[in-house]
Parts: C-alpha cells; structure tokens; sequence
C-alpha cells in the first residue's frame, strides 16, 4: 500500500472514479472467457439466466486466447465495437 | 525533576499485550539482533529477568530478530515486538543496547547505554541485588549499535508518521493493486507528464530545504483562493521533481505570482493563453545548479525545469486552474508546463535585472513576467553595430501579437552572449537598446491599420476619426521604453536572441512582480 499527501486544497474527496452506470440492460451483452479453466460452464449458466431475464438482449461469446495475457487488440476492438455490455467471467 | 519515560504498549512474542507504566518499578529495554553488543548483555538482561527484582520490558525492533535472539540465548525473559519502532522513536533511542529503570511513577531513575562493564555491575548492584552474573567472563567495554531508528530512511518514515510530524496534508492509500502513476494521473494532479509521488518521506525531505514552518500560508492561490502552505508547496514541489534547496525559489515564486498585480488569475484564464515566465537573479541560482549558458531556455536542467513546473503544479492542484476548468486558454503554449531561468549576470555588461528593479546585488531574487508567447528568435548574424543589432531585435519584436499591434505592453529580450559582445563593442547601455527599439519601430498610425489585404490593427473606421496630426504621430511598438525588459543568457556561441510576448499589460492585466528569496 502506497501512501502520497493530497497536493490540492482538499475542498473535493478523493474519488476512485467508476465508470458511469449504463442504465437498463439492453442491446448486445459481450460474455468474455479468459481461458480459465470452467470459464466457460460458468458463462454457459449465466448466458441461460440473462436470456430468461432479459430476452431482448442479443448475448454474443468471446474467449481470450489464453488467461495470463491481456487480450489481442483485435478482440478488444470487436468486444466494444459490437457490444453495449460486457461480463467477463474471472472463473476462479 | 525526574523525566516521565513515556508510556506504551507492546506485545510480548506470545502476543500478549505489555504495558508501561503499570504500576511498579520497571526495566525497559530497547536492543535489535544484529548488535553485537545487545547479544552480549542479552544473557545480562535474562539474569535480570530470573532475578525478579524488577520486571523487565525489553523491546526488540525486529521481529524476526526478536525469535532469533530467543533462540540464539535460550531467552526466557518476554521479549516485545517494537518492529514499527514507534515505541523506539517516542524514547529516542539513538544508541542500543539501552536500558533504563523507571520507579513506579513511570520515571526514570537510571540508566545504560552499550556496555561498561563497570557501569553495569554498579547498576546491578544497586538495583539487582539477586542476579547472577559472572561479570569477569565479560569484556570491559562494548561500544553499542546505532538504533535502527536512526536509518535516514526509516527516521524520515517515523517523523513523517509521528504525532508532532510537520505534515498535515490528507494521506491518500493507494491500493496495492493501482499503479501509482496512474492513480496520479487519474486524480488530476499531473500536467499531463508523469510526476514523482509525494510520499510523506519525500515530502519532509522537501520541506528540509526551507526554513519555514511548514504550516505557514504563503499565499492564497486563485481561482479557488486556497491557503498554499509550505508543506502544499512542498507537496508540488516533490511531483515536479525539485529538490529540496529549490524550495526557497519555488515558495518566493508563488508568493510572486500571487501578489494581486499580477493577476495569476487573469494570467490562467485568458483565451489568449499566457503564462508565467520566472526570472532568477542573485546567488542562489549557482548554488542550487541553474543553467544559464547552453540552451538555457529549452531542456535538461533539473533546477529549471522543475522549478517552473512546481510553481505551474502548485497553481493547478493548490488554486484548482485546470485547462477546461478557469483556465480557458485557445491554444496553450508550452510555458505553461514550465518556464523558469536565471540570468547570466557574469556575462552581461549592465546591471542585472533585480538590480534594475531595486535589490541588491548580492540578494537572490525571482521575477515573473506573464508571457503568451516565446521564445520568437530574432536572428541577426551581420549587425556589426550596437545601433543596428537593437534596431534589428525592435523589427523583430514588432511581430508580438501582431506587427500592425503598437502601444503595447511588457516584451522580454534574452540577448545572447554573442550579441552582448556587439552591443558591448560600442558602449550600448540598456537603454541605448531600448530607446533603438522604440525608435525603429515608431510607425504613423496611419500605416496601422487594418487593409483589405491584411487585417488586424486600427479599425479604418476608427483611423479615419482621428485628426491628422494624431494619425500621422509616429508611435512606436510599446507603451514605454519600461516595457521592454532585458536579461542576458544562452550559450556563447551563436548570433541569436530570443524575445517573449507579454500579455495585456499594466493594471488591466498583469504587471511583472520581483520577489526577494529567502532561505
């Protein structure tokens, strides 16, 4: 754990920024296998949940070649350029 | 009066809570494993321990120390685990072994530090009657070890953590798991550069270099109008990547720029985008390393670069002026991550510039200006006159905001050591230079103004209102001669001068400020 003294006026909180809350769920859900063993039963379950639940939602499957690399930039292209979503399945 | 040891609560090796004062009599220890010394008296301390004359608190400052010497000495005795060596700080061990004897008040009433062991036998004798000790078998004398307490590094960590630090600023966690530049960067503290994390150790270092209390407030920073303390200051200073003997030009810096004429405020939100530019005179910039020859104004100066940046740092984070936020500048300019340089007062000819403006010779002084743009060259390798080469540098600086643009305020001439040498041959003082500028530059208004051709200047409108006499009145590129300010520096060789383009002058927009520097 690394400590630094805050250089501003301290007038705003330290804020861990998240990225901002998308809304209701719809359009295209990206479900990404990193490769990891049984990540892809635990994606099988959850694609069978989100189409029960959300059946308007279009559900699309990726894999990472392999979970100790980050992904190609070619799949991180077409996981953003084709989805509204993603869920990524850490399967451990 | 008896000092009152302070109290504290350690945990023994079994993890059992030790507290002191508890009421009675107390030994206290402090000794680390790799001395030498502490090994020696450990067998000393256990024979106290068994003697039970007075219970023993003896802090060991590692952990895996403290079950080494258990093993190494067979050590009944509880041994306290002051790996933090917070309990070490608050005694200000400086040397270990030590052992002193509190009454049951919590004062101490004897004591010993590293071994003679003449001193111990008489401390035993008096306070230990019934422990064993085969004081023969034992040397004379054993200097003791430094306390780990000392370690530069480990000392600034427990000053930085201690009740009585001089750091008041909000500690920020960063989670093992972030990178700690990106963090940075995430949080908006940077100018778009990587910066160095103002760690607490980092940060007392800094403020090592000053002399002024970290707590005192500088100046109030706009746009938010914040307290900049010294140890904010220090902070900034730490991200830019100062050392700590910058401090005093840096603090003398803000103070500079945050004195009301001149404006910091108007010079962060302008669209027309200025900066300030940071002059340093006087002493202090050979002894903390500035460059003034060789590329003076460009990179690879730590004391220049960091310097500028710190002080444009400490405006963003301190007085919240973000790009997008009051600082609303069109296009920017370089300047803005940092323009500071002193002048090469040896290799000029005149007065230096602090000493035009009031100081001291001897006094280190910081001056800023605000400037929109520079340095614009000014390239002249045949002027072989004094006259021509300032006539030359006034046709160039005729194109600062515009060339058609006269009556204007302050300009900044940096004059290369190969062009004072031109001037110096036929005696050209500083105002020699100036009244050439004004004069070379001196234009009817009537050749002002805006044609079809080229815009920019006098209205046509506004010309054509005016009587003959003022339309055909020469006037020259700036306001006043005191408009045009003068430094020397850059490298010897090469026929180049550098002008800098200030921004609206005087009292509706800034006004240059010189501020001593102190240490």
């Amino acid at each position: 754990m690394a400590t630094i003294l805050d250089p501003t006026d301290e007038r705003v909180p330290v804020a861990r920024t998240v990225t901002p809350r998308a809304g209701p769920i719809r359009g295209n859900v990206a479900l990404l296998d990193i490769s990891k063993p049984r990540g892809n039963i635990l994606l099988d379950h959850l694609e069978t949940r989100l189409a029960e639940r959300l059946p308007d939602v279009n559900i699309n499957r990726y894999a990472k070649p392999t979970f100790t690399k980050p992904a190609p930039d070619a799949l991180r292209r077409d996981i953003r350029d084709g989805n509204d979503f993603v869920i990524e399945a850490l399967a451990d | 009066m008896a000092s009152v040891l302070p109290a504290f609560s350690l945990a023994d090796m079994a993890g059992e809570d030790r507290a002191f004062p508890n009421g009675s009599p107390a030994l206290v220890c402090f000794v680390k494993e790799d001395c030498p010394t502490c090994n020696l008296v450990m067998p000393l301390l256990q024979a106290a321990h068994d003697a039970g004359d007075v219970p023993l608190l003896a802090a060991g400052q590692t952990a895996d120390g403290n079950r080494t010497l258990i093993e190494r000495h067979g050590l009944t005795m509880p041994l306290l685990d002051d790996s933090t060596l917070k309990v070490s700080f608050a005694y200000d061990v400086e040397t270990v072994p030590l052992v002193l004897l509190a009454n049951a008040d919590g004062e101490e009433t004897d004591r010993l530090v590293g071994f003679d062991r003449a001193e111990w036998r008489t401390f035993f004798e008096n306070h230990l009657p019934e422990a064993v000790v085969d004081w023969e078998s034992l040397p004379k004398w054993r200097p003791g070890c430094g306390s780990l307490t000392q370690d530069p590094v480990i000392a600034e960590r427990l000053r930085a953590e201690s009740e009585n630090s001089p750091l008041r600023a909000r500690k920020i966690e960063i989670a093992p798991a972030d990178d700690v530049h990106e963090f940075l960067f995430d949080q908006g503290f940077t100018d778009g550069l990587p910066v160095v994390p103002p760690t607490p150790e980092r940060v007392l270092r800094m403020l090592g270099g000053t002399r002024r209390d970290s707590q005192e407030v500088i100046a109030e920073i706009p746009p938010n109008y914040a307290p900049a303390t010294v140890e904010k200051i220090a902070i900034n200073a730490v991200l830019a990547g100062c050392k700590p003997e910058y401090m005093p030009v840096v603090i003398a810096t803000v103070e500079a720029i945050c004195n009301r004429t001149f404006n910091i405020h108007g010079v962060n939100a302008t669209t027309m985008g200025a900066s300030p530019l940071m002059i340093v005179n006087g002493p202090i910039r050979d002894r903390i390393g500035m460059n003034k020859g060789l590329g003076v104004l460009g990179q690879g100066s730590r004391a220049n670069a960091a310097i500028g940046r710190a002080v444009r740092l400490a405006v963003r984070n301190i007085g919240g002026a973000k790009p997008g936020g009051t600082e609303r500048s069109t296009l920017g300019n370089p300047m803005k991550y940092t323009m500071c340089f002193p002048e090469w007062e040896e290799r000029s000819p005149w007065e230096p510039l602090h000493v035009e403006r009031g100081f001291a010779p001897e006094d280190s002084v910081v001056t800023v200006f605000a400037m929109s743009s520079g340095p614009a060259l000014c390239i002249d390798q045949s002027s072989r006159t004094a006259k021509q080469l300032a006539g030359s540098f006034g046709l160039s600086m005729e194109a600062a905001h515009h060339v058609r643009a006269h009556n204007a305020g302050d300009v900044l001439l940096v004059i290369s050591p190969e062009h004072v040498d031109t001037l110096q041959r036929d005696g050209f003082t500083k105002d020699d230079i100036r009244e050439q500028i004004q004069k070379v530059t001196a234009r009817p208004l009537a050749d002002l103004a805006s044609t079809e051709d080229a815009g920019g200047g006098l209205a046509p409108e506004r010309l054509a209102a005016m009587p003959e006499e003022r339309r055909l009145r020469p006037t020259p590129k700036f306001a006043s001669k005191d408009n045009i300010h003068i430094v020397v520096a850059g490298a010897e060789a090469g026929k180049f001068s550098g002008v800098f383009h200030g921004w609206a002058g005087g009292d509706i927009g800034s006004i240059p400020v010189s501020h001593k520097i102190e240490d």
